[in-house]
């Protein structure tokens, strides 16, 4: 598999990104943003996290424009698979490629931990290999990541199996650690083959770190 | 030059200073000249009180690459990959403006790590605040600069992608008036990669590259070498203003130059800006160096040349590239978005001149600069409240029962969980973090090119050192070092902050003298050489000191990374054992404080012999797989610490100390741990080769209870202490 990660400035977590995917076997190509071309044998286009542009205008809101962005765009609209994370899904978001938007953390300051998340839907490559209901620990680091939509959107959303994950504690039950409608932490497109969550699977792939949770979720990709 | 009294004075120059600059320049000295000196000779750039002590230090060993007088301090850590760290304050800025000032200060660490050639991949730090807990107007603004130091360490560290991993963060009264922010940065490099501070080679050119200059941090170092007094309030503009954004940028275009030969070498202007920066880099090689202040970068306009040379505008660096190689360098940083001008070119005339549209507007030879810079033989005396204080015992007071003592210890913001803090961090990007804050003890990052882990921990007790300035100077040496074997890593090295108050008090002066033997004997008995550090004096508000406080950090190697020892109990039902000997010591200690509100007493004895065999027993142990756990046991005592390991592992435990008086539980007697052990037999046969005393003392259990002695609680009970008490404390007001 081709794995392609986007570089934008201020992007700091492709070299994980890069790092993980190459650890469950995919081969792993980094792409400045300022380029406008996906390499023909693109398999998937990862959004990896930081702070693209400083986030200082709002977060992912001026990397919309880079030259690399309107490439990404078309390979989604034609069907190519796309994962965002963290600033990649605050980018999906602000590219309207997925629905919603993203506002500050409740208590409004940064939040990094490990967080539990909870499978609500795996009919969709991205958690292929996991089970409703299954828990997952992973981490999550971020400023923004309170997710908002329309009551009338977020049933849409359950109905037609969009939303992936959402936040909960140890044994399921609910915990929302930044205040996202419906505790929501990842969704896809109505076509699934966008994604994006605010969690970090690329950080939980070696035991020795605390989790390897998030190796199942990227593997999806691989078949 | 007229009114030359008044110009000398608010420069801070003494008439003697003066003389000494006539002496150099052979004329009288320009205004701009007059500010170059003033900053260089500052205490902040020049050290000029501390020198004489810190030549004292303890700076070799066989895998130390680079000593004091870099940009930073750098070890080697095998496999041909080298560590390089220091920590340095940004007390000052910080106090007057917690989130600019503390998020500059990571900003500044940042690139002197990186311009040495090596990416950060760990950041900590050590903060000190007054008194958080009351509902006084002092509390609630100490509460608000944790509040904004906190967020404007985050926000910087966090944009930058550099997991901040640890740290200490205590809580003084002395404080009140004067916290101090203390950042700490490991960057990783290969041994035979690393850059330098150096300009030379007659016509190679001088390039700025980074941020423009702005007016923001105008005479930052001169500001940092004052007393805060009610009069000074108002120097916010002297704070400077971080964009980690830029800095980013900066950091990975840096990074990318140094995958090529084009340079001859770099330094970040950090304390008086450009002057430094260009000084420091002709003064290594004894060249000189023509600048043309109007070809740097300005942020606004109408700036003047002495803006330019002194701003503390962050984000830059300067560069000296080998002839003919500029357009690469500058290439680099514009595919970056970030300016990058020659400003100008070494010269073998052994003087800094600069030139403003054409017109030399400075002359100033290089070296004397800094070889003449002053050095004070500061009057010393010891402090006369150190006697009367050293009679302080807890015998003089009525006993409490050992429960309500340890209610009253357990709960305070020293002891319990600073997740509040450390969540606001990003511990977790460049996917190395194995023990991060929250887990006790030091923190750990893997080396994924070699499989080996680096330990780091910062330490200072700054009541020890009140007490006993060169006691608790070594015992914060002896401290880092045992956090770090205590995960099974062995220390290699120090980096040093030392924080002291007003130098021209000679009993100040004296603290800071002690302070130094202290560190000095230590870092010989324990072979930790110190490889890097800063001097932070003045600290002081109204005349009122705070208590010294050298914090260090310390850095150790474990061969693997997979054997990184936790801290915390890990399983039900195994035996818990206590490594050295107890005594009644309570000099400086939490319960002397807490339970009597008293600091004073005589501290615990040092024997490093001891502390070389605890870290040899539990590094040995560790590599002989016969441990699960092992934690230091410090503030609070033996009780203290095994309710952290209770809390922190979730695990219950039950222990009888057998003390000679009830009450040592709470002892803070040095060079002591506790062990929860795998293989008794093969860990009790080890510690008596080694000889050294270990004790079964109880076990872990399978009980949601925690039992040392008469002191008793439900671990749930405990744990909601011990999690949630910090924020209840830290966001009242909110």
């Amino acid at each position: 598999m081709k794995v392609v990660v986007a570089v934008f400035p201020g992007t700091n977590c492709e070299i994980d990104t890069k790092y993980a995917f190459e650890k469950i076997g995919a081969s792993v190509e980094l792409v400045f943003h300022k380029s406008d071309k996906l390499p023909n044998d693109t398999d998937l286009v990862v959004l990896p996290g930081g702070f693209s542009y400083g986030d200082y205008l709002r977060s992912a809101a001026i990397s919309k424009f880079s030259p690399i962005m309107s490439t990404v765009i078309k390979f989604a609209n034609s069907g190519g698979r796309v994962l965002g994370i963290c600033n990649g899904f605050q980018m999906l978001l602000e590219t309207k490629l997925l629905p919603g938007a993203m506002k500050r953390n409740q208590k409004t300051h940064f939040i990094s931990k490990y967080q539990h998340l909870k499978v609500i839907n795996n009919n969709n490559q991205f958690l292929s290999k996991l089970k409703v209901g299954d828990i997952l620990n992973i981490p999550i680091a971020h400023g923004e990541g309170n997710f908002f939509i329309s009551d009338d959107e977020i049933k849409k959303l359950y109905d037609k199996e969009q939303v992936l994950l959402e936040y909960c504690d140890e044994l399921g039950n609910e915990e929302n650690p930044n205040g996202s409608i419906s505790s929501i932490a990842c969704l896809c497109n109505a076509k699934k083959n966008v994604f994006g969550l605010m969690p970090h699977p690329e950080r939980a792939i070696e035991a020795i770190l605390g989790s390897n949770d998030g190796v199942k979720m990227l593997e999806g990709f691989l078949e | 030059m007229e009114n030359l009294e008044e110009v000398l004075k608010s420069h801070k120059l003494t008439n003697d200073e003066y003389q000494n600059i006539l002496k150099i320049m052979g004329r009288e000295p320009n205004l701009l000249e007059i500010k170059i000196f003033s900053s260089m000779w500052s205490e902040h750039c020049s050290y000029k009180s501390s020198k004489k002590y810190l030549n004292g230090f303890p700076t070799k060993a066989p895998w130390v690459i680079q000593g004091p007088g870099e940009n930073a301090g750098v070890i080697d850590v095998g496999d041909g990959i080298a560590a390089v760290f220091k920590m340095e304050s940004h007390n000052h800025p910080s106090f007057i403006e917690p989130y600019q000032g503390a998020a500059t200060g990571v900003g500044g660490i940042l690139r002197d790590v990186f311009t040495m050639g090596a990416r950060p991949v760990a950041n900590m730090n050590s903060l000190r605040f007054g008194n958080i807990v009351n509902n006084d107007k002092i509390s609630k603004h100490q509460r608000y600069l944790v509040r904004g130091v906190v967020a404007g360490i985050g926000d910087y560290g966090n944009c930058m992608g550099v997991p901040t991993i640890g740290g200490e963060c205590s809580f003084e009264e002395c404080y009140n008036g004067n916290i101090l922010v203390n950042a700490f940065t490991l960057g990783l490099a290969k041994t035979d990669e690393i850059f330098y501070g150096l300009a030379e080679g007659i016509g190679n050119p001088v390039i700025y590259v980074g941020s423009k200059t702005g007016r923001d941090g105008l005479g930052g170092a001169v500001m940092a070498s004052d007393s805060f007094s009610e009069e000074n309030k108002s120097l916010r503009p002297t704070v400077q203003v971080g964009d980690p954004f830029a800095e980013k940028l900066l950091l990975e275009a840096c990074l990318e130059l140094f995958k090529y030969d084009y340079i001859v070498g770099i330094q970040d202007m950090g304390a008086a800006g450009l002057t430094s920066s260009s000084f420091e880099m002709a003064g290594r090689s004894g060249s000189g160096m023509t600048m043309h202040l109007d070809r740097v970068p300005a942020r606004e306009e109408g700036m003047e040349p002495f803006e330019f040379m002194l701003s503390e505008s962050q984000e830059r660096m300067l560069i000296c590239a080998k002839s003919g190689y500029e357009e690469k360098v500058l290439e680099i940083f514009r595919k970056w978005d970030l300016d990058a001008e020659v400003i100008g070119e070494v010269t073998n005339s052994g003087n800094m001149e600069l030139f403003w549209h054409g017109e030399r507007v400075a002359d100033i030879p290089v070296l004397p600069v800094g070889e003449e810079a002053p050095i004070y033989d500061r009057p010393v005396k010891k402090p006369t409240y150190l006697d009367e204080i050293a009679k302080i015992s807890i015998d003089d007071f009525e006993k409490v029962d050992n429960q309500e003592a340890f209610d009253n210890l357990f709960a305070r913001p020293e002891v319990v969980d600073k997740s509040w803090i450390s969540e606001q961090y990003d511990s977790m990007v460049q996917t190395n973090t194995i023990k991060n804050s929250g887990s006790l003890d030091a923190s750990a990052i893997r080396i994924k090119e070699s499989g080996k882990a680096l330990s780091m921990s910062s330490d200072c007790n700054p009541r020890y050192n009140y007490i006993d300035p060169f006691g608790g100077a070594a015992a914060a040496v002896m401290e880092s070092g045992r956090n770090v074997a205590m995960s099974g890593a062995r220390p290699k090295a120090i980096t040093d902050c030392l924080n002291y108050g007003n130098p021209e008090n000679p009993e100040i002066m004296w603290q800071f003298a002690q302070g130094c033997y202290g560190i000095k004997e230590a870092c010989k008995a324990l072979n930790t050489p110190v490889v890097s550090g800063n001097v932070s004096l003045y600290n002081e508000t109204d005349g009122e000191g705070i208590y010294p406080t050298p914090a260090i950090a310390m850095v150790g190697v474990n061969d693997d990374a997979n054997k990184t020892l936790p801290s915390a109990f890990q399983n039900e039902n195994s035996p818990i054992y206590l490594i050295g000997e107890t005594k009644s010591d309570f000099g400086g200690s939490l319960y002397l404080k807490k339970v009597y509100k008293k600091v004073g007493g005589i501290l615990p004895k040092i024997d490093y012999e001891q502390e070389l065999k605890l870290w040899e027993l539990v590094i040995e142990a560790n590599r002989q797989d016969l441990l699960y756990c092992a934690k230091d046991i410090n503030v609070g005592g033996l009780v203290i610490a095994l309710a952290k390991m209770s809390c922190v592992g979730d695990i219950g435990s039950t222990c009888r100390a057998n003390m000679k008086d009830g009450r040592d539980i709470f002892s803070e007697s040095f060079s002591r741990a506790i062990v929860e052990v795998k293989d008794e037999k093969s860990f009790k046969k080890l510690a008596s080769k080694i000889g050294i005393k270990v004790e079964k003392i109880g076990n872990t259990t399978p009980k949601r209870e925690f039992v040392c002695d008469d002191v008793s609680a439900d671990l749930d009970e405990l744990k909601d202490i011990y999690f949630h008490k910090f924020s209840q404390i830290i966001e009242q007001d909110i």
